[in-house]
C-alpha cells in the first residue's frame, strides 16, 4: 500500500535524498474479465473509475487506455474550472463539478493545484450585460456565486485591459470568483493514484479494438493486449468516440473538431485569473511558471488531427491583441491540438446505452476539462446504478429525438458553431 | 489549408465556409418514417476518421457550395467538385 502524501512524508523524503518515494500507481496487466471497462485513461475515465471504487463499492474495475494516461484532451486544454452556465440542465451539472474541484485535493490526497483565481467575462455592450445579469442570476439559482461587475469593478480587477477600445470597449463583465484553474496533469495522476489504491487496474498502451457482443449485449472488448470482458462498458473517449461506435454501427450526434490551445513564455504576474472577451471568442490565464495560456474557437471542420491550422492562430492573436495589446511582442512558446466531441446541441452525453452493457460518457465539445469531477461522479452513477443520476438526467442521448436540447448558444444542430 | 475551388482554383481556407459531412440527404417529409429519417438527417452523423466529403461555401470567391474530398487525419485535400447536380449535398 503506497503511503499518504502530507508535509511529513515530503520532509522525511526531502531529508533522505527523496529516494523513499514509490510509484503512484501500478502499471497494471490486463485480467481476463472485470465488472467494469472505462475506456479512455484521461481525466474523466479516471475519475469514473475512481467514484466507482469510493462511492459504490465496485473495486473491480478497469481503465483501459491506448497510450499513457492524461496523454489525450487532458493534457490538451486550458485548465479551466467554472460554472458560469446558464440552462437548468447544465449550471447544477457544473455547479457540482465546482464543488468537488475545491474538495478534491483532500480527498484524492494529491496536490492538483485548483486556484480559484476567479472567471471573468467580459461584456462590452448593454445587451451583452443583460444576458450577462441573466446568466449570473441563473447562476446563484444552482447555488452558484456571481458577481456582475461595473468598468470601475473590471478596472480594479484586470486594470491593464483594453478599457478605451474604439469597437468594443469594456463596459464591464461577470466574475465568478471560486471559478479559476487547476493542474491539469495533477488532476490526472492524482485521480489515477486514487483509483489504483482502492483497486482499479489501469492500463496503459492498450487500444481497444473491437466490442465482445453476445445477443446484442456488449460483454467485453477486444484489444491490442487481448480481449477483456465485462459486465458493463463505458466509453469516455471524447473526441475518439465515433471510432469506436463505428465498430457497433452507432452513429451519434457529434463530430471531431481540433482546438488549439498555446502558451507564451513566462512573464511577471499580469493576469489575476482567467478573463474572456466578450467580442471574440478569446479566453486567457497565466500560469504559475508565467506563460500565459491562452485559446480561442476550434478550427470549424471535422478533424482527427491534433494540430490546427494558421488561420485561426491568427484569429485568436487578433482577438488577444483587441483585449490586451501590450501582448503584442510577447512570443507564443506552443500550441497544441486536442480532438474535441462536439455534439449537436453543445451539451454532453452521460446516459446508458444505446446497446445493452454499453454506456456513454461523451459529447464534451471544448468544456470537458471543468467537468472531470462530476463527469466522473456522474458517470459512476450511471454505471452502477443502470440510471442516470438528477445531475445528468438531462444529458440523455434520446434528447435529440424528443427535442429536449440543452443549446446554450442557441445555434442548433451545428457542431462547429458551438 | 487551401482548397481547390473547380471555379476559381486553389484558394486560402479564409475564403469559405464549412457546413459539414455532405453524405445526409434530406428524406421525404411525407413518408410514414420521417420523423426518424429526419432525426438521423439533422443529428446523426458518421464523424469518419479518414476520407470524408464534405460541403464548403465559397463566400469569398465565386459563391458555389462545393463537396471536398479531404482526409480528417492529414486534411490532406483529394479534390473537389461542384456540389449542385448530382455530385451530392442539398445546397444546390
Amino acid at each position: 500500500m503506497r503511503s499518504r502524501y502530507s508535509v511529513f512524508s515530503l520532509l522525511a523524503n526531502a531529508l533522505t535524498g527523496q529516494k523513499g518515494w514509490t510509484p503512484a500507481w501500478r502499471d497494471a496487466a490486463p485480467k481476463p474479465a472485470y465488472d467494469v471497462i472505462v475506456v479512455g485513461g484521461g481525466g474523466h475515465g479516471l475519475a469514473t473509475a475512481y467514484y466507482l471504487a469510493k462511492e459504490h463499492g465496485i473495486r473491480n474495475v478497469a481503465v483501459l487506455e491506448k497510450g499513457h494516461i492524461g496523454s489525450g484532451n487532458a493534457g490538451r486544454n486550458t485548465t479551466i474550472i467554472r460554472s458560469n452556465y446558464l440552462l437548468p440542465g447544465n449550471e447544477p451539472f457544473y455547479e457540482w463539478s465546482m464543488k468537488l474541484w475545491e474538495g478534491l485535493e483532500q480527498d484524492v490526497n494529491y496536490n492538483s493545484m485548483v486556484s480559484q483565481r476567479g472567471v471573468l467575462n467580459l461584456y462590452h455592450s448593454d445587451a451583452q450585460r443583460d444576458a450577462y445579469a441573466r446568466r449570473g442570476n441563473s447562476m446563484r439559482m444552482a447555488g452558484a456565486d456571481s458577481e456582475l461587475l461595473d468598468e470601475a469593478g473590471v478596472r480594479a480587477y484586470a486594470p491593464f485591459l483594453n478599457f478605451d477600445d474604439a469597437r468594443f470597449p469594456i463596459k464591464g463583465g461577470l466574475l465568478q470568483r471560486r471559478g479559476g484553474t487547476a493542474r491539469h496533469d495533477a488532476v490526472v495522476w492524482g485521480y489515477a493514484r486514487a483509483a489504483d489504491k482502492l483497486g482499479v487496474d489501469i492500463v496503459q498502451n492498450c487500444e481497444v479494438t473491437g466490442f465482445i457482443r453476445e445477443n446484442g449485449v456488449v460483454v467485453g472488448v477486444e484489444t491490442t493486449r487481448g480481449p477483456i470482458r465485462a459486465g458493463k462498458v463505458g466509453l469516455a473517449v471524447a473526441g475518439s468516440t465515433s471510432r469506436l461506435t463505428r465498430l457497433l454501427d452507432l452513429r451519434l450526434p457529434i463530430e471531431s473538431h481540433v482546438l488549439t490551445a498555446f502558451v507564451s513564455e513566462g512573464l511577471k504576474p499580469l493576469v489575476p485569473g482567467v478573463v474572456t472577451f466578450g467580442a471574440g471568442h478569446f479566453y486567457v490565464s497565466q500560469s504559475d511558471k508565467g506563460g500565459l495560456v491562452f485559446g480561442g474557437d476550434i478550427d470549424g471542420y471535422n478533424s482527427y488531427a491534433q494540430r490546427g491550422n494558421l488561420p485561426v492562430v491568427e484569429d485568436v492573436c487578433e482577438a488577444g491583441m483587441a483585449l490586451m495589446p501590450q501582448i503584442g511582442r510577447l512570443r507564443v512558446l506552443r500550441s497544441w491540438g486536442g480532438i474535441m466531441d462536439m455534439s449537436m446541441d453543445g451539451s454532453p452525453i452521460i446516459d446508458v446505452g444505446p446497446l445493452p452493457g454499453l454506456y456513454l460518457n461523451c459529447g464534451w465539445n471544448y468544456g470537458g476539462f471543468k467537468a472531470t469531477p462530476a463527469s466522473g461522479w456522474c458517470f459512476a452513477w450511471t454505471l452502477a446504478k443502470d440510471a442516470p443520476h438528477a445531475l445528468n438526467a438531462a444529458y440523455r442521448l434520446d434528447r435529440f429525438r424528443t427535442g429536449h436540447m440543452i443549446d446554450e448558444k442557441g445555434v442548433g444542430a451545428q457542431p462547429n458553431l458551438h | 489549408m487551401r482548397l481547390p475551388c473547380p471555379y476559381c482554383g486553389v484558394r486560402d481556407a479564409h475564403e469559405f465556409s464549412y457546413l459539414g459531412d455532405a453524405a445526409p440527404r434530406r428524406p421525404d417529409p411525407a413518408a410514414p418514417d420521417a420523423a426518424d429519417a429526419f432525426h438521423d438527417y439533422v443529428y446523426l452523423r458518421d464523424n469518419p476518421a479518414g476520407a470524408i466529403r464534405e460541403l464548403w461555401y465559397h463566400g469569398a470567391g465565386c459563391r458555389r457550395w462545393i463537396v471536398v474530398d479531404r482526409d480528417t487525419r492529414t486534411h490532406a485535400i483529394a479534390g473537389a467538385t461542384f456540389a449542385s447536380g448530382s455530385a451530392s449535398g442539398d445546397a444546390s
